[in-house]
């Protein structure tokens, strides 16, 4: 079977000391963001790129991934600890995770947590692995016209569904394109936009943006609106489920993997939409739905399973296509380019380490998210004691270091400083800058196979639509916007997305 | 429910849109647009200025519309010491070395917060500065000098 033979192989590459160290180093540093209020994972893994230069790229991602699912872990380790979501995509946990806790029960709605996440990370590896391989088959076999179209569908769909004004998402898109214009025109040597700084001949460096806008953004945004964090926190209690609560969980732990497979492989749909509309259909299937709100123990299964299960698929699209279906994704893509990899189809074939061995190492790494964390939760949650007036000096010591050291270039420095002017700016606006990543990642490549496609085609933009599969994609993106501008689904959408 | 201009949410991020593609657009005038064919440097950028201002103007018309009001407070000192402290870190790094630049960086950044107890920050900055250098000049290797002589 070529599918073992794939994941014996990553699993030999992911077992080896170093991978296994950066792994663990990964979820590690992830688990604290996760447990911390305030550092998300965007800024985190943002603020760490610059430290992954001198690693090897294998082991460099594997640190980053295992940064991504252990910070969503650790945010559900406090909203059931202490009702204090890590992550938005937590909120929902809450709700009930942390009525067990009150009522003695927080070990067992922990270990709850944890098994249903791992069954869900593990169905996710296989499924990565399995449809991982044909989908970049076929990818191999797009030309220009169906790369622009694919992109332009990822790029569409990921403004619909992000969260906010789809109008303003879009428009984000739009100027996340424009930034990536900064810089040297490959094909004329053109500089564009560069001011004459010679500094942004280059173009403004990934690091940059993603630092200033998330990291130092969300500081100030922080700062602005200080909540008062009372810590109380509930006894942990014994670990162990009982038979009942495991059979009480199982449906809704499948439900949940299925749920979170499906909406995680669709961009933009965000970690919260999974768990909200997982926790929704559990209390609609529940035989007694007044449970819910006092601590059942579905609503603690069901939407951790469908945040790790959406948060895994979405490496499908980024390690296949190159295609970022989240913020997070486009950091990961951002972090495949700085170490010199061109993302895309040909990953699977030129990189094979690189794609199996990360793909094993998310087992891996939920393996270890196990084992490491139900005996060392009193530690995080000593952790949650500490003030956000020390921690964010030392998170901007990281931005300042890590965008510094990129090119040793008090410019990049400054530019920062703007992006964060920048990025508080935008989100009084409504205007979320997630989207804008999205379009900054893929803008160089977006013209570039717009560029080509015209020249294959004689000037002729008809070539999007006459070839079938570059069709299809522009009709798919067609058809999300026509749905998503009726006004039944509008409506729908703004009470989901809030 | 009527807002006044310069509170209103939607017409303000439709300006800014409107006014970086029409700057971006203005910009790209000097770049050759070339054709379909031969896409100049100029014909994405024109594209996307286009629009931004296309979007731009949508959101203004839908501000004025239904005058949605800017929320959430943005503290001020934030807004400014943030930055400041970033800026104070790049001139330093360049002519005054990395110890310096860092204790900078801490000590203003951490002013930015609500509550500032000078004895708990001067201890911190001692703890982020050692920590730094121990981790980045002596563990990454990185070739910052530690102090430069004025």
């Amino acid at each position: 079977m070529e599918l073992f033979h794939n994941l014996i192989f990553g699993f030999g590459v992911a077992l080896s000391l170093q991978n296994l160290l950066y792994c663990f180093i990964g979820v590690l540093v992830g688990t604290l963001i996760g447990v911390l209020p305030g550092i998300g994972p965007m800024a985190t893994i943002a603020m760490l790129l610059p430290l992954t230069y001198g690693v090897p790229p294998v082991a460099a991602m594997i640190m980053l991934a295992g940064i991504y699912y252990g910070a969503m872990y650790g945010g559900s380790t406090t909203s059931i600890l202490v009702n204090l979501p890590g992550e938005t995509a937590s909120v929902v946990t809450c709700i009930d995770g942390y009525q067990m806790a009150r009522q003695g029960r927080a070990g067992v709605a922990l270990a709850i947590a944890a098994l249903g996440s791992f069954f869900a990370g593990t169905v996710c590896t296989m499924i990565v692995a399995m449809f991982g391989p044909p989908l970049a088959q076929v990818a191999l076999e797009f030309g220009s016209p169906e790369y622009f179209s694919l992109m332009l569908m990822g790029l569409v769909t990921a403004a619909v569904l992000a969260q906010g004004d789809m109008l303003k998402s879009l428009a984000m898109v739009v100027l996340g394109l424009m930034l990536g214009i900064v810089g040297s025109d490959v094909d004329s040597g053109v500089k564009r936009f560069c001011f004459g700084f010679y500094e942004l001949a280059d173009g403004i460096g990934f690091v940059i943006i993603a630092v200033g806008v998330f990291a130092v953004g969300e500081i100030i945004s922080n700062l602005s609106d200080p909540e008062e964090r009372v810590v109380f926190t509930s006894k942990v209690g014994s670990l162990y489920p009982t038979r009942e609560d495991i059979k009480k969980s199982i449906a809704p732990v499948l439900r949940g993997t299925g749920l979170g497979i499906f909406l995680g492989i669709l961009p933009g749909t965000t970690p919260s939409i999974a768990t909200f509309a997982s926790y929704m259909i559990e209390k609609k299937v529940a035989k007694d739905p007044s449970r819910f709100g006092h601590g059942a123990i579905e609503g603690v299964a069901a939407p951790e399973a469908a945040n790790n299960a959406d948060a895994q698929c979405k490496f499908i699209p980024m390690l296949t296509l190159g295609i970022p279906a989240s913020g997070t994704m486009a950091l990961m893509l951002g972090a495949l380019m700085i170490q010199g990899i061109t993302p895309g189809p040909g990953v699977m074939t030129q990189k094979p380490d690189l794609f199996w061995g990360m793909i094993a190492s998310m087992w891996i790494g939920n393996l270890m998210l196990i084992i490491l964390n139900l005996p060392l939760i009193g530690m995080w949650v000593s952790l949650l004691k500490v003030p956000y007036r020390l921690l964010f000096p030392a998170i901007m010591v990281f931005s300042a270091i890590g965008i510094y050291s990129t090119n040793n270039a008090s410019f990049d420095i400054y530019l920062a400083a703007i992006f964060g002017i920048l990025g508080i700016a935008w989100r009084l606006l409504g205007c979320s800058p997630v989207p804008m990543l999205l379009g900054f990642v893929l803008g160089p490549m977006m013209e570039e196979n717009l560029r080509r496609a015209l020249q294959v085609s004689d000037g002729d933009p008809s070539v999007f639509l006459t070839r079938p599969i570059s069709l299809a994609f522009i009709v798919v993106s067609a058809l999300i916007l026509v749905i998503m501008t009726l006004p039944a689904v509008k409506k729908r959408r703004a009470d989901i997305t809030g | 429910m009527k807002t006044e201009l310069r509170a209103n949410k939607d017409f303000w991020a439709g300006m800014m849109l409107v006014a970086i593609g029409a700057a971006g657009m203005f910009i790209a005038q000097d770049y050759r647009f070339g054709s379909a064919l031969r896409m100049g440097p100029g014909f994405f950028p024109t594209i996307l200025g286009g629009m931004l201002i296309a979007f731009g103007v949508c959101i203004v018309a839908v501000g004025l519309r239904q005058g949605e009001r800017i929320q959430g407070k943005v503290s001020l000192r934030a807004l400014l010491l943030l930055p400041v402290s970033l800026i104070l870190f790049g001139i330093l790094m360049e002519r005054a070395g990395f110890i310096p630049a860092l204790a900078a960086l801490v000590l203003v950044a951490a002013a930015s917060g609500r509550e500032f107890r000078f004895l708990e920050v001067l201890v911190l900055t001692v703890i982020l500065t050692v920590a730094s250098v121990a981790m980045f000049i002596w563990g990454l290797g990185l070739p910052y000098p530690l102090i430069k002589g004025f």
